[in-house]
C-alpha cells in the first residue's frame, strides 16, 4: 500500500508539474510597459516554489517507497533532535523562501503602484458603481470639473455628478462607458467608487487595484499594444458583479485623437 | 302583430350586444392639444452599451440617446403626462393591464402612465438579466430580477406617485411609472399631441407634467361632448 501511494503521489508531481512546463493554462498576452517584471518575479516565484513542490513531493514518495511498508520491529529513524528541530526546521526554510520572495515582489510592486506617473500622461477619471464603469476625458479645456456626489444622476448619464449649469469646465467633460487609450502612451487613471467598493482588473495590463468609496486612488500604465481587452470587477460587489465589466480599446495615437473629436462633438 | 315584435325585440337585443348601452370611452367631453418647448432643450446623449453586447446588437442601425427630454418637429415635447389633477370623479381602475418592457436593455415605453391599483405586467425580452428597481416612496420600494426568459412581473401600485424606475444591473436604463388617482390622463406623443377623453361636463384642473421641466396647469370647463383644445408650453433650458 505504502508503495502504491509513492507511485500516485509520483505521478501527480510529474503530471501537475508538465502542465505549467508546458505552459497549457499561461498567462495572457502581456500589452503593458511594466508587465514584463510582474512576470519575471510571478516566474521566480513559480520555479522557486515549483522546484520545493517537486523536491518535496518526490522526497516524501522516496521514504514512503522505503520505509513505508515495514514491519520488522526496527525503530524508525527520526530527525535529529526530534519532532520540535524538525518543524522549526521547516517553518524556517518555507518562511525564509517567503519572506525573500516578499521583498523582492514589494520592489517590483512598489516600482509600478508606488511610483508617480508620468507628467505628460493622459489623465482619465474611472467612477466605478453598481455595475458599470464610466470613463471621463478632460475637454477641449483640458479641465476636469469637480464632481458634487449628490448631483450624480444616471438618468441623464451623469455618473460622476458634474455641474454643467454652473461649471464651464464641466460641459466638455467626456464621459463614456469604453476606456480607450493611445498606444505608448503613458495613461493616469483616478479610480472613484460611488457605492461599494470594486476592482480595476486587466490581466493583459498586469493591473489589479481596488476602488475604495470616498477615496481617489491614482493608477498609471502605459499600453503597448493595440486591441481591445477586458475590463472586469474583481471584488464582489453586489447581484449583478458578475456583470461589470467594460472594455479597454488600446489604438494608434491617430485613432485616439479622431475618436476623442467625435466623442467630444456628441457632449 | 306578434311576429314583428318579435322581430323588434331580437333586433334591438342583437344591436345591444354589438354596441353595449354603456358610454362608450370616447363619449363625453374631450381635452385635446399640443405639448411644445420653448428656449433650448438639453442635447441627448448616445448610450453606449458595450458591456452588454446582446443588447447593443439590437441598435446598430440606430443609437439609442437618454429620453429625459425627448422633442419633435415644431418644438413638440414627448413623454409628457397630461391628466385631470382636480374635479375628477372617482372610477374604479380599468381591468386591462399595462404593459413594460425591458427590450434592447432600454424601458419601453420610457413613461407608463397607469391608475391607483390597475395592473402592471413587466417582461423581460432581452438576452440578459435585468432587476428592475422602481425608487419608490409613498408606495413600498421593491427591486426584482429577471433572468432570461423568466416570466412577466405582475404588480400594482396603491397609491399616486411619479416613481422613477431604474434597473440595476444596467445603469443607463431609466424610465417612469406614473401613478395617478384619475382615469382621465394622456401620454403626450412624438408630435406632442394628447387627447384626454370621455370626461363629464364640469369644471376640472388639467396638468401636464414633465420628468426634467416641472409641471403645469390649467383650469378648463367641458360640456356635452365638445372638444377644447388646451396647449402647455413648457421652458426648456440647457442644462
Amino acid at each position: 500500500m505504502g508503495k502504491l501511494f509513492a507511485v500516485v503521489l509520483t505521478i501527480i508531481t510529474v503530471v501537475s508539474t508538465a502542465f505549467f512546463a508546458a505552459r497549457t493554462w499561461w498567462l495572457p498576452v502581456d500589452i503593458s510597459a511594466h508587465g514584463h517584471a510582474i512576470d519575471r518575479q510571478l516566474m521566480e516565484t513559480m520555479v522557486s516554489s515549483g522546484a520545493l513542490f517537486v523536491l518535496s513531493q518526490l522526497a516524501l514518495a522516496v521514504f514512503v517507497w522505503r520505509y513505508g511498508d515495514r514491519d520488522d520491529g526496527r525503530r524508525v529513524r527520526t530527525f535529529p533532535g526530534g519532532v520540535t528541530p524538525m518543524v522549526l526546521f521547516a517553518t524556517v526554510l518555507v518562511g525564509a523562501e517567503i519572506l525573500a520572495l516578499t521583498f523582492v515582489g514589494s520592489k517590483v510592486w512598489a516600482g509600478i503602484y508606488q511610483t508617480p506617473a508620468d507628467p505628460g500622461s493622459l489623465q482619465i477619471d474611472v467612477q466605478s458603481e453598481q455595475f458599470a464603469f464610466y470613463f471621463r476625458y478632460a475637454g477641449a479645456d483640458g479641465a476636469f470639473g469637480a464632481t458634487h456626489p449628490e448631483l450624480i444622476n444616471e438618468a441623464n448619464e451623469n455618473y460622476f455628478g458634474l455641474d454643467p449649469a454652473h461649471d464651464v469646465s464641466a460641459r466638455d467633460d467626456i464621459v463614456v462607458p469604453t476606456l480607450t487609450v493611445p498606444v505608448n502612451r503613458p495613461v493616469a487613471l483616478t479610480l472613484r467608487a460611488k457605492d461599494v467598493s470594486h476592482a480595476f482588473y486587466v490581466p493583459e495590463l498586469r493591473i489589479q487595484q481596488d476602488f475604495v468609496p470616498g477615496l481617489a486612488i491614482p493608477l498609471h500604465f502605459t499600453a503597448t499594444r493595440t486591441g481591445k481587452y477586458e475590463i472586469v470587477c474583481t471584488q464582489l460587489c453586489g447581484l449583478g458583479h458578475y456583470n461589470m465589466r467594460a472594455f479597454i480599446e488600446v489604438v494608434s495615437p491617430a485613432q485616439f485623437d479622431q475618436w476623442l473629436k467625435d466623442k467630444a462633438a456628441q457632449q | 302583430m306578434r311576429a314583428p315584435y318579435v322581430a323588434v325585440v331580437v333586433t334591438l337585443a342583437l344591436g345591444t350586444s354589438a354596441t353595449p348601452l354603456r358610454p362608450a370611452p370616447s363619449a363625453g367631453a374631450t381635452i385635446s392639444g399640443k405639448i411644445t418647448y420653448t428656449g433650448v432643450p438639453p442635447k441627448m446623449k448616445p448610450i453606449d452599451m458595450a458591456k452588454e453586447p446582446s443588447c447593443a446588437a439590437q441598435h446598430t442601425a440606430a443609437p439609442v440617446t437618454t429620453e429625459n427630454v425627448v422633442t419633435g418637429p415644431g418644438n413638440a415635447l414627448r413623454y409628457v403626462v397630461v391628466y385631470v389633477s382636480s374635479g375628477d370623479q372617482p372610477a374604479p381602475p380599468p381591468a386591462e393591464a399595462v404593459r413594460y418592457d425591458q427590450k434592447g436593455c432600454q424601458y419601453i415605453p420610457h413613461v407608463a402612465v397607469l391608475d391607483v391599483n390597475q395592473p402592471l405586467d413587466i417582461y423581460n425580452d432581452d438576452q440578459t438579466s435585468h432587476n428592475i428597481h422602481p425608487l419608490a416612496k409613498q408606495n413600498p420600494e421593491w427591486n426584482k430580477s429577471q433572468p432570461i426568459g423568466a416570466p412577466p412581473i405582475h404588480t400594482k401600485f396603491e397609491k399616486p406617485e411619479f416613481i422613477p424606475v431604474k434597473c440595476n444591473v444596467h445603469p443607463w436604463m431609466h424610465g417612469w411609472f406614473v401613478v395617478l388617482p384619475t382615469t382621465h390622463h394622456a401620454l403626450s406623443g412624438p408630435d406632442g399631441e394628447f387627447s384626454i377623453t370621455g370626461l363629464a361636463p364640469g369644471k376640472y384642473t388639467v396638468t401636464a407634467w414633465h420628468e426634467q421641466f416641472s409641471s403645469l396647469s390649467e383650469d378648463v370647463s367641458v360640456s356635452g361632448s365638445e372638444t377644447k383644445t388646451v396647449n402647455f408650453t413648457f421652458k426648456a433650458t440647457l442644462y
